[in-house]
């Protein structure tokens, strides 16, 4: 039920990565025998991913992971384009690896703005459209975001890019495999992805590079990746991942329909039985995946920690510490409360989690939100 | 299974905390913490008259896991104890009763050590046998969070100032803080002094 952190890996994609490990080891710049089968694993393996986003094979440059891919294209646009322009803007809703390497770019002269969002989550396009500049040189706007699940209107802040001829990067970290994410429609520049979002192996990740971007490279050495990524290809992790984008492509649509009517009974369940709690995000524009409970007068990780010892693992966005209050960047930023955002709780399913999954979950959900509330100095008596 | 670093009695408290809920006729109730922390307990006491034990104590909490397990360990500790004793209660106390707490977390077992004194001193500011001074004022107020700092109000020099006349309590707080701060720190002023029959203004 915590599908947005990570996902077990397929049986295909374990079976696949196994074929590779035994066959396959060769080092895929070697021109002898093993070398070449690498190399075909390889080049096999970027067809199936472009397929995935709609990308050709020669755009799809392999990757550690999203993190990765995040700071190659956030990184690589800014520098080989600062004498054009140091102004780069995205939302205040990223992942910190998105956010991280801005950050960094702040301390190097660059300027970034954090556009803010809507109540649901939402980026307002006439915002970003007024926030550009003549030397506005990036625009980083994430698909759907890992916490709220919030899809964000990229086809059109994509063709207002375009039309200004700005980079145009979205992480699509949570939405490639879980629904429609072809570069084309989306009209991107680059795209992050990473594969153990999509019952993928960890460490493997792709950005997809539109021919013609300019983009300096993420590593420097013998010149693999078409030189913007050097480094011995994990071909076996990078098997795993065409193997899992394979399957997610297959079962698109089936997965939608599936997860978004087990997401939908969920919320149902839960809201109409604990008072005063409430989906944060949109409903409407929404990862079939995700949803992200509010609850009045409970504090999300007592939430988090009785349900574990269900055997329920989910995620909140309340982290208690002494230094200071961390209510999660999101859940602020759509305008709750610290008290709001402190009970919170993500809920991502997968693919093969059960209807009857589901219902176990969604009374677990209840009866300790009651116990908490019952010891809730917030209670109305 | 995880248990974010938790040890087996912290679980168990918080699985099964001794001493929830609320005492409606309570002698003393004070709330410390803050809402926006995600830090904060409301503790019940009965206290017998006479021989000034602790009789009866229950808790209400909004926080998280090492929240519930201190104050339920807390109540356990004090329950049966004459006020003087209760007053000895240390966090580390606490801590060691739980078999230790993370490091991050300890500030949960201080809030409700602090919790467990704020209310004993009010009981006895109720009881006549305590005098409602620039002093005890300024106790009450360490139970009051400043979010921003996670640290209690005091100790953030959030507090500028306090007059006490009478019955009339004034609070000044620091200039730079913003309004939204001042109001959610005001409200948490005016429950922590609420039950001693004062009138509080705080600015
Ligand atoms: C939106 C988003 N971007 C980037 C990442 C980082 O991906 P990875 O774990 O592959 O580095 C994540 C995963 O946590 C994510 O949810």
């Amino acid at each position: 039920m915590d599908h947005a952190s990570t996902t077990p890996m397929a049986p295909e994609v374990i079976e696949a990565m196994k074929t590779a490990f035994v066959e396959t080891f060769g080092n895929a710049s070697s021109l002898h025998q093993p070398g070449l089968a690498a190399r075909g694993a390889l080049e096999e393996a970027r067809e199936g991913v472009a397929g995935l986003i709609g990308a050709k094979a020669e755009e799809v440059y392999f990757t550690s992971g999203g993190t990765e891919s995040d700071n190659f294209a956030i990184k690589g646009v800014a520098l080989r384009n600062r004498d054009r322009g140091r102004h780069i803007i995205t939302t205040s809703i990223e992942h910190p690896a998105v956010l991280e390497p801005c950050r960094y770019l702040e301390q190097q002269g660059f300027e970034v703005t954090y556009l803010p969002v809507t109540k649901e989550g939402l980026v307002e396009v006439d915002v970003l459209e007024s926030v550009i500049r003549k030397d506005t040189i990036l625009i980083s706007m994430m698909h759907a975001n890992n916490e709220i699940g919030t899809i964000q209107p990229i086809a059109e802040a994509g063709s207002i890019a375009r039309d200004r001829g700005i980079a145009f990067h979205t992480d699509a970290v949570q939405t490639v495999g879980k629904i429609p994410a072809k570069v084309d429609d989306l009209g991107v520049d680059l795209l992050s992805v990473s594969s153990h979002k999509l019952h993928g192996p960890k460490g493997v990740g792709a950005l997809y590079i539109r021919e013609g971007t300019n983009i300096e490279p993420m590593m420097l050495g013998g010149g693999h990746e078409r030189g913007m990524r050097s480094g011995t290809e994990n071909v076996p992790g990078i098997v795993g991942l065409a193997a899992a984008a394979d399957l997610a492509g297959r079962n698109l649509e089936g997965d939608m329909t599936h997860l978004a009517g087990m997401r939908d009974r969920l919320a149902e369940f839960v809201l109409v039985r604990v008072k005063d709690s409430w989906v944060n995000g949109s409903r409407t524009r929404r990862l079939p995946n995700n949803l992200n409970l509010g609850f009045s007068y409970i504090e999300g990780e007592a939430l988090l920690l009785r349900l574990d010892a269900e055997g329920i693992a989910v995620s909140t966005g309340s982290a208690c510490s002494s230094k200071k209050t961390v209510a999660s960047h999101v859940l602020t930023a759509i305008g709750l409360r610290p008290e709001e955002a402190h009970g919170s709780l993500r809920i991502t399913l997968g693919r093969e989690n059960t209807d009857e999954e589901v219902d176990f979950v969604a009374r677990a959900i209840v009866d300790v939100a009651e116990k908490l509330l019952a010891m809730s100095p917030f209670r109305r008596s | 299974m995880s248990n974010l670093g938790y040890t087996e009695k912290v679980l168990d408290h918080f699985r099964n905390p001794r001493n929830p809920g609320r005492i409606e006729d309570a002698d003393v109730t004070t709330k410390v913490g803050s809402a926006a922390c995600g830090d904060m307990v409301q503790l019940y006491l009965k206290v017998n008259p006479d021989t000034e034990v602790i009789e009866d104590i229950k808790f209400e909490s909004f926080g998280c896991a090492a929240n519930i397990a201190s104050t339920s360990a807390t109540t356990e500790l004090a329950k049966g104890k004459t006020l003087e004793e209760a007053k000895k209660v240390h966090f580390k106390d606490v801590v060691e009763e739980l078999g230790g707490l993370p490091k991050h977390k300890v500030h949960c077992a201080m809030l409700a050590t602090s919790g467990l004194k704020a209310a004993i001193m009010k009981y006895e500011a109720k009881r006549g046998k305590r005098t409602v001074d620039e002093d005890f004022v300024k106790r009450m107020m360490t139970g009051v969070l400043d979010p921003a700092k996670g640290l209690n109000i005091v100790a953030a020099k959030r507090v500028d100032r306090i007059e006490v006349e009478g019955k009339k309590v004034r609070v000044v707080l620091s200039k730079d803080l913003d309004d939204d701060t001042r109001a959610t720190m005001a409200e948490d002023i005016l429950s922590a002094l609420t039950g001693l029959d004062l009138e509080v203004s705080v600015e």
